[in-house]
């Protein structure tokens, strides 16, 4: 290889064409990312948009806030969120009042993660609406989440009270077998859902343990002077 | 190169070697992402871009890119294109990039994609190199659609998500799960070699005939 008496070495050659497909590659790269860039971030906008507006159908805007461990903060203008924080969004009607806050849980369902979001009411303390951000149950049963009435309205009104020294909820959120649900903080799975009904509440159980005592402190904080 | 030369090259790729019913090549999207036509489309189409527009920059550099190298060069530029489409799905529809998932991403992983470059793109010039990408491509597209369309019909008695069979059909559940993939598939590979078998039979009479 090398004792060839070639004028340009097989090693020059080999470096000097991958150098040139990367530069090539590596251009075309960066000017589609710009390129498609604000496309992108409108989409996921929006998308989120939907969600938010599914779960709470009087919402008009939507600002997104991390919950740290010292209190809340604005996620606009941060690329990373801070250590440990809890991303959740808060959302107003048409007057700009606070309409409620809605946040993400997920939990390991029959397939994969069920990540869903809900929508919790400040005023009643407790969860009043669910959507799923993704699934991949299996079709014509774990999806039964969406669709089936009686499930859906165990998040007419879910208690997630604190408990008095504000640390954790007052009761845990837990989801009970199908015709067994005693209590208004308790989840009625779906007959025949059971893994995916247990993987809601224990999704929002783990969301609003960690979410609510660091948010509840500082809700002045989210209203808008009227 | 001439007209029909070309056309042939086109051809080659959507019917004689069709990548699903005859050579049988990329199955994990074929299986994974055929769940409904409009699935099987968006699916078909970005890898076809991607063969498209690799083998074209494979056959521009085809003189330059030494031998040993040559894998190593196919797979960034193949990956490459792989990241444009990615971008441009997500920019497009969010709904889309959910469904299709991993599964765009791992365009880079098929097959037919280093199949094409080393086979065809590295070979010829870029004109017939790329016609022949387009239509292996477009041959892809259609072996999942074939696919695609089967089981969203049975699977939620829809096809491009209009209703076909009213309130009273009960769906197949399975067809949509990851079996009525393969169900699927087998069925479609059967009716091919059933086809090209009879196909070939009547080939060889004509021939004895002839002689």
């Amino acid at each position: 290889m090398s004792d060839t008496p070639d004028k340009t070495s097989p090693s020059f050659e080999m470096v000097r064409t991958l150098g040139l497909v990367s530069v090539i590659c590596g251009i075309i790269i960066v000017g589609v990312y710009q390129f498609t860039l604000p496309a992108v971030n409108a989409n996921k906008k929006l998308a989120l948009e939907r969600q938010v507006f599914k779960v709470l159908p009087q919402a008009k805007s939507v600002v997104p806030y991390f919950a740290t461990g010292s209190g809340i903060v604005a996620a606009a203008g941060q690329d990373l969120p801070p250590a440990g924080a809890v991303m959740f969004y808060a959302v107003y009607d048409a007057a700009d009042r606070l309409a409620g806050i809605a946040a993400e849980a997920s939990s390991s369902g029959y397939a994969d993660q069920v990540r869903i979001l809900y929508a919790y009411d400040v005023d009643k303390q407790a969860i009043t609406g669910i959507g799923v951000i993704a699934m991949r149950e299996t079709p014509g049963i774990g999806d039964k989440i969406l669709t089936d009435q009686a499930f859906l309205q165990n998040f007419a009104a879910l208690d997630v009270r604190l408990s008095a020294d504000l640390q954790s909820l007052a009761n845990a959120v837990k989801t009970v077998k199908h015709g067994t649900k005693t209590s208004p903080w308790q989840i009625d799975a779906i007959a025949g859902a059971t893994v995916t009904s247990k993987a809601v509440g224990r999704g929002i159980n783990e969301s609003a343990q960690k979410l609510l005592p660091r948010l509840w402190p500082h809700l002045d904080q989210l209203r808008k002077p009227s | 190169m001439s007209a029909p030369t070309s056309f042939d090259e086109f051809l080659d790729g959507l019917w004689r070697q069709n990548p699903i019913f005859v050579m049988v090549l990329g199955m994990c999207p074929t299986l994974a992402v055929t769940v409904s036509a409009v699935n099987a489309i968006s699916m078909g189409l970005a890898t076809t871009f991607v063969l498209g527009t690799s083998c074209l920059l494979v056959s521009l550099l085809r003189h330059s890119i030494p031998k040993q190298v040559r894998i190593a060069s196919y797979i960034v530029i193949i990956a490459t294109f792989v990241t444009v489409v990615d971008y441009a799905i997500q920019a497009i529809s969010l709904d889309l990039y959910e469904a299709l998932g991993a599964y765009i991403k791992l365009i880079v992983a098929n097959c037919i994609l280093l199949g094409r470059a080393e086979a065809h793109a590295a070979k010829n010039p870029p004109l017939p190199a790329t016609l022949n990408a387009i239509g292996m491509g477009l041959g892809f597209t259609l072996g999942l659609l074939a696919i695609g369309c089967v089981r969203e019909m049975l699977g939620a008695g829809k096809l491009f998500g209009i209703s076909l069979f009213g309130a009273h059909f009960q769906p197949w559940v399975v067809m949509v799960l990851p079996p009525g993939g393969f169900f699927v598939l087998a069925f479609w590979l059967i009716l091919f070699a059933a086809f090209r078998h009879i196909n070939g039979r009547r080939n060889a009479q004509l021939g004895e005939v002839q002689s």
